[in-house]
């Protein structure tokens, strides 16, 4: 009899036995999902609109942003293999979670780009835009974050912001003979794909062969270039960045809202079934004891 | 018939001259793309030629134009297109990169077409800094004033 008890006192520590749900705790159940899935509704909602917007603004961003790229394709830019030392990384996320894989996408390609250039000797650093990526990095690569960006995600991002994260890049001191900025690029409402895009010191650029064919080119301009250059890649990170993390984000509230009407059945079915089971022992014990007079 | 046959016979040098005129004005064509960050004017159109108001002066790009990078300086841009119209606007700064394939990317961190702006505004906003400049003594500030003394003034002798 003393272990039956002691049985019973330890069964809810391990977990195994359940009890049968009562009515009242499935009725709690019930109403917080369904407050949750008005919560994921209302979120695709803002996701949905904010996403239409960006969108828009993605259009321009992309024709300037590949126009700002265009001189280094042209000319066939690349830096030199041996003489690159110093590398730089720009990881663009943002502050908000409930987007998917977003953020682990950037941190994935960020930590193999660092493990790559590390192993072969070469120094690297990072700049996060965003506070997911930097929550992601610190533990791990902590030795190797130059700067931090918060307050990214909240409004669209526009050509300050982008110059704000240059100027403070270039007066970090940091000099980098070779960099590239990971961000998630936009394909479409349901996809979008990790990409990177490459950043050139200005030692390489002046020192490429097929520079010559450009005329006239004196330092001072050539510097000037480089930098309006540099915010103009940093926008169209920014700029596709935030599309493909409201689409994400739209997509994971959208699912999350389904995964919660499919629980409510379920549960309105085990409420129902609970309920009928209860009324059932109800008649039970009452045609049991009036069957007992 | 005869005037077939003749047709048949003077078509092949129809063809032959359409065919060298092709090849004459097919490569040096200016794939002109004009944006700023919010804003595509013109996308990889074919223009006649582009005047930039850069920092070493007013260029005139045309088609083959030799291969060049500048930084653009606040005035006036002017877009002549393949009929003759042309088109007005005003730029605050950015970059323009001419390449060898006689592409031309013009980007400009602010572009407004000049029948946006008004004169009325510029001049005060001229009178304004150029009043703040005579006030402040702040190496930074200075700078930002003259910037914006030089943008106004540009804005207000393009408009004249």
């Amino acid at each position: 009899m003393f272990a039956r008890t002691s049985a019973l006192v330890f069964s809810p520590q391990c977990g195994q036995v359940r009890n049968m749900a009562t009515l009242k705790d499935i009725t709690i159940r019930l109403k917080s999902i369904k407050n949750i899935q008005k919560i994921t509704k209302s979120m695709k909602m803002v996701a949905a609109a904010k996403y239409a917007r960006a969108e828009k603004q993605l259009k321009p961003a992309r024709v300037y942003g590949t126009g700002a790229l265009a001189l280094y394709e042209k000319a066939d830019i690349k830096a030199p293999e041996d003489k690159v030392a110093k590398h730089l990384i720009v990881g663009v996320t943002s502050d908000r979670g409930l987007c998917g894989a977003i953020h682990s996408g950037v941190a994935k390609t960020i930590k193999n780009e660092i493990a790559n250039l590390t192993g072969s000797g070469k120094e690297v650093m990072v700049i996060n835009v965003g506070d997911k990526l930097r929550g992601l990095l610190h533990r791990t690569h902590g030795k190797h974050i130059l700067l931090n960006c918060k307050e990214v995600g909240r409004k669209p991002p526009n050509f300050s912001d982008a110059s704000v994260i240059a100027t403070e890049l270039l007066t970090s001191g940091y000099e980098f003979d070779q960099g590239s900025v990971i961000f998630n690029r936009f394909r479409s409402v349901i996809s979008y794909k990790t990409d990177q895009k490459p950043l050139f010191s200005n030692d390489t650029v002046s020192s490429s062969e097929n520079m010559g064919v450009y005329d006239d080119i004196d330092a001072d301009v050539l510097r000037n270039y480089q930098e309006f250059a540099l915010v103009n890649v940093i926008y169209l990170a920014l700029k596709e960045s935030s599309t493909s993390e409201q689409s994400a984000r739209m997509t994971a509230m959208d699912s999350a809202s389904k995964n919660a009407s499919e629980m409510i059945d379920k549960l309105t079915l085990t409420f129902n079934r609970t309920r009928q089971a209860v009324i059932t022992k109800e008649l039970i014990e009452i045609i049991s004891g009036a069957a007992a007079l | 018939m005869l005037a077939a046959r003749l047709f048949r016979r003077a078509l092949p040098v129809l063809r032959q001259a359409r065919s060298y005129a092709d090849a004459a004005s097919g490569a040096p064509q200016m794939s002109f793309t004009f944006a700023s960050p919010t804003q595509v004017f013109f996308r990889e159109a074919s223009v006649k030629q582009v005047d930039v108001p850069t920092l070493t002066g007013v260029f005139g790009i045309l088609p083959a134009h030799v291969p060049t990078l500048q930084v653009l300086r606040p005035g006036v841009v002017t877009v002549f297109n393949d009929d003759g119209s042309s088109a007005k606007y005003f730029v605050s700064s950015g970059s323009v990169t001419v390449n060898a394939d006689s592409s031309v990317q013009l980007l400009a961190e602010e572009a407004v077409p000049l029948d946006q702006l008004d004169v009325t505004a510029a001049r005060a906003n001229l009178e304004k800094a150029q009043s703040e400049l005579v006030g402040t003594a702040d190496e930074a500030v200075r700078a930002e004033v003259q910037i914006s003394i030089e943008a106004n003034e540009a804005i207000v002798k393009a408009l004249e």
